[in-house]
C-alpha cells in the first residue's frame, strides 16, 4: 500500500537502498564506471545519467547483461524554464515555475535531457531510469531502436516534440503531428498559441465572474461586450 | 486441337487434373504484383482513429505502415500549463474507458512527491473503483472481439453487463466516464449508502456473464479458428516493444505490476492471482483478458467486504504545492503500464510529465506482428491487442 521504505526526502539525499547500490554495481560492471556520470535514488527508483557517447552501450547493457528485457519509454526535457507572463507571454493562468534554470535529480549539462525507462518481467520491483545530456546547438544521441525495437515510436514523438536527432533510427518522421508541422511543441520556447490568445481563468481571473464585487464598478455594457 | 473446334465425342477431361489446370491458370494469367490497401483513418474494427496502411501480396501482407495522431491532444504539453489539481480532468481522457484508473498513478506521484499518503479507506475505495474500470473496458472488449469475427451476440451482452458496472461506477462517482474523483490525499467523496449491496449483485451478474462468454465464445469453434495460431507474439520481443498487460500475459510472461510493481493500493491485502497463456496469440489475448475480468469481480467482492472504515482524505493544504523532486509511479491499467514520470520545481504545477501510456507500445509491435498475416485476420488481431485512440494518441 506504502511506498516500502522509500526515504521521505530522496531530493539530494545520498543514501541509497541497498537493492539499489547493488543494482548500480552491476551497472558499472557492465558498462565501466567511467560511463556512468551521476546517480541517485529518487522516491526508491535508481537514477543513472551516462554518457552522451555510451548511450546505446548503456541500452546493450541493460538488455543483455542486466536483464532489463521491457522498455517502458524514452522521452525528452527541456530544462530551460518557460517565458513567463511578464516576459510578454501574455499567460497569466499557467502555474508559476522558478526562473532559474535548475537540472532535477542526476543533474544535467545543459538544456536537453533524454531519459528512458527500462524494466525486467523477470524480476519484481526492478527498473532504472536512464538519463543522457544533449548539445544544446545541435541535439543528438544514439537510437536505443536496435537493442529495444519498441524504442522506434518514443524515439519519433521525442524527435518531432524536441528536435532530437536519434542517429541510426530507421525513418525519423512525425508520430502524431502533420508531417508539415513547423517547430518542436514541448520545447519550453515553443508558446501554447490558445493561451496566449486568449489567456484561461487559471491563477488570475481574466474575465470577472457574473456577479463578481469587480464586475459591479464597470457598466453593464462593456462587461456585456466584454463576452463577445 | 484448339479451343473453338468441336469436342469429339465422347472426350472426358481427367477429373484428377483439374488441380493444375486451375494452378497454371493463377500462375499465367493472375499478376500477383503488391497491392496497397489502406484501411481507415476510420475504420469500425480500430475503435477510434487509426490508420493502417498495408501492403499486400495476394492476400497476405508484405508490410504495413500505423499511422497515428489524429487525436493528438498534447496532454503533455497542456499538463505544464495547469495545477496539479486540473491535470486529473485532463489525464481522465487519456484511455477514456478507464478513467479512474488513468488517475490512480498521477495522483500517487504527486502524493509521493508531497510525503503524502491517501488514508486506507481511500486506498480500497481507489482499488474498487479501479478494478470497476477495468471490468468495464474488458466487457467491452469481450463483446467487441466477438463483432470482429463476425458475432453479434456478444456484443450485446458486452454492453449489457458493461453498464451495470458504469452504474456502479457513476453511484459512487457521479461520472459513467469521466469520474475525476480522485484527489491529491484521498477522493471526493465517500460511497453512497447501499452501494455495497448493489455492487455486489453487479458482481454476481458479471461473474455469471463471464461464463457466458466462455462458452458463447471462447469455446465457439469459429471463433477459434479465427483467433488460434493467429497473432502470435513472442515473450521476448513483445517486452522488448514495451507491449505490457494483458498482451504480455497471454505470452506466458507472468508479470502484473498489481503485483509484481512497487506496492500500490490495496493489492497486497486481498487474495487474488495472475492469469497467463502460454500461447501468445489473439485467442490467448482473449482468454487472459476473459479470465481477469472473473478475477477482478472476484476482487471487488473481497474488497467491499474487507473495506475499512475511516477518514477518506489525508490532511493536505488548500493550495497544492508540490516539492521539487522526480517521481515515476506505474501502475496496471486495463490495457497494460501506464506510468507517470513528474518532475516538479516545486510550483503548483508539474514542470514537466511524461506521459507513459499502454496503447502506444503495445501497437507499436503491430508493423511486426502483421507481416505474413491474411488481410481478414488483420482486423482480429487489431482487435485482440484491444487499444484505445485516446490512450495511444494522448
Amino acid at each position: 500500500m506504502s511506498d516500502d521504505g522509500a526515504p521521505d526526502a530522496a531530493e539530494g539525499a545520498t543514501s541509497m537502498s541497498d537493492s539499489n547500490v547493488a543494482l548500480l554495481e552491476r551497472i558499472s560492471t557492465a558498462l565501466g564506471s567511467d560511463a556512468i556520470v551521476e546517480s541517485v535514488e529518487s522516491l526508491g527508483d535508481l537514477v543513472v545519467r551516462v554518457r552522451a557517447d555510451r548511450w546505446r552501450d548503456a541500452a546493450q547493457a541493460c538488455r543483455t547483461e542486466l536483464g532489463f528485457d521491457y522498455l517502458s519509454f524514452v522521452g525528452g526535457i527541456d530544462w530551460q524554464p518557460a517565458p513567463s507572463a511578464d516576459e510578454g507571454s501574455g499567460d497569466t493562468s499557467a502555474p508559476v515555475q522558478p526562473k532559474e534554470q535548475t537540472y532535477g535529480v542526476a543533474g544535467s549539462a545543459g538544456r536537453f535531457q533524454v531519459f528512458a525507462r527500462v524494466a525486467s518481467t523477470h524480476v519484481p520491483r526492478v527498473g532504472l531510469t536512464l538519463k543522457v545530456d544533449l548539445d544544446e546547438e545541435s541535439p543528438a544521441v544514439a537510437s536505443w531502436t536496435s537493442v529495444y525495437p519498441g524504442a522506434d515510436w518514443h524515439e519519433r514523438e521525442t524527435w518531432e516534440m524536441y528536435g532530437f536527432d536519434f542517429h541510426g533510427h530507421p525513418s525519423l518522421r512525425h508520430l502524431y503531428l502533420p508531417s508539415g508541422f513547423e517547430g518542436h511543441p514541448l520545447r519550453k520556447d515553443f508558446p501554447l498559441l490558445a493561451r496566449e490568445v486568449k489567456p484561461w481563468p487559471g491563477l488570475v481571473d481574466v474575465e470577472g465572474m457574473p456577479g463578481d464585487a469587480s464586475d459591479e464598478t464597470e457598466a453593464p455594457d462593456s462587461a456585456g461586450g466584454g463576452d463577445a | 486441337m484448339t479451343a473453338t473446334e468441336p469436342r469429339a465425342p465422347g472426350f472426358e477431361v481427367d477429373p484428377s487434373l483439374y488441380r493444375h489446370l486451375a494452378d497454371a491458370q493463377v500462375n499465367v494469367e493472375i499478376d500477383t504484383g503488391d497491392m496497397v490497401l489502406n484501411l481507415g483513418p476510420q475504420h469500425p474494427a480500430t475503435h477510434g482513429t487509426l490508420r493502417l496502411v498495408v501492403r499486400l501480396d495476394g492476400e497476405r501482407v508484405v508490410a504495413s505502415d500505423v499511422i497515428i495522431g489524429y487525436m493528438h491532444r498534447g496532454y503533455e504539453k497542456l499538463s505544464e500549463f495547469r495545477t496539479y489539481p486540473q491535470i486529473t480532468t485532463l489525464i481522465n481522457r487519456i484511455d477514456w474507458l478507464s478513467s479512474f484508473a488513468n488517475e490512480v498513478p498521477f495522483v500517487h506521484a504527486a502524493e509521493q512527491l508531497m510525503g503524502v499518503e491517501a488514508p486506507p479507506r481511500a486506498q480500497y475505495i481507489r482499488t474498487v473503483l479501479t478494478e470497476l474500470s477495468r471490468i468495464a473496458t474488458f466487457l467491452l472488449f469481450l463483446g467487441e472481439m466477438g463483432l470482429q469475427v463476425g458475432a453479434i451476440t456478444p456484443a450485446f451482452y458486452g454492453f449489457r453487463d458493461r453498464e451495470y458496472v458504469l452504474n456502479a461506477i457513476e453511484a459512487a462517482t457521479g461520472g459513467r466516464f469521466h469520474p475525476n474523483f480522485n484527489r491529491i490525499g484521498g477522493l471526493k467523496d465517500d460511497l453512497p449508502w447501499g452501494w455495497a449491496a448493489e455492487t455486489r449483485e453487479a458482481m454476481r451478474k458479471i461473474l455469471k456473464s463471464c461464463d457466458d462468454f466462455e462458452d458463447l465464445v471462447v469455446a465457439n469453434p469459429i471463433f477459434q479458428q479465427r483467433t488460434r495460431s493467429i497473432g502470435i507474439i513472442p515473450a521476448e520481443l513483445g517486452a522488448s516493444y514495451g507491449v505490457s498487460g494483458s498482451n504480455l500475459r497471454a505470452s506466458g510472461v507472468d508479470w502484473d505490476l498489481r503485483r509484481d510493481g512497487k506496492p500500490y493500493l490495496a493489492y497486497d491485502a486481498i487474495d487474488w492471482k495472475v492469469w497467463t497463456h502460454p500461447d501468445g496469440d489473439s485467442f490467448a489475448r482473449y482468454w487472459v483478458r476473459l479470465q481477469e475480468t472473473r478475477e477482478s469481480a472476484r476482487m471487488v467482492l473481497q474488497l467491499i467486504d474487507a473495506m475499512p472504515s475511516g477518514p477518506i482524505m489525508a490532511k493536505v493544504p488548500r493550495i497544492i504545492k508540490v516539492p521539487e523532486g522526480e517521481a515515476w509511479v506505474n501502475t496496471e491499467n486495463p490495457l497494460g503500464e501506464m506510468g507517470y514520470y513528474v518532475v516538479s520545481k516545486g510550483a503548483t504545477g508539474p514542470f514537466r510529465v511524461k506521459i507513459r501510456t499502454a496503447s502506444l507500445s503495445n501497437v507499436s509491435i503491430a508493423p511486426w506482428l502483421l507481416r505474413g498475416a491474411y488481410v481478414p485476420d488483420v482486423i482480429t488481431i487489431l482487435a485482440s491487442l484491444y487499444f484505445i485512440l485516446g490512450d495511444i494518441d494522448k
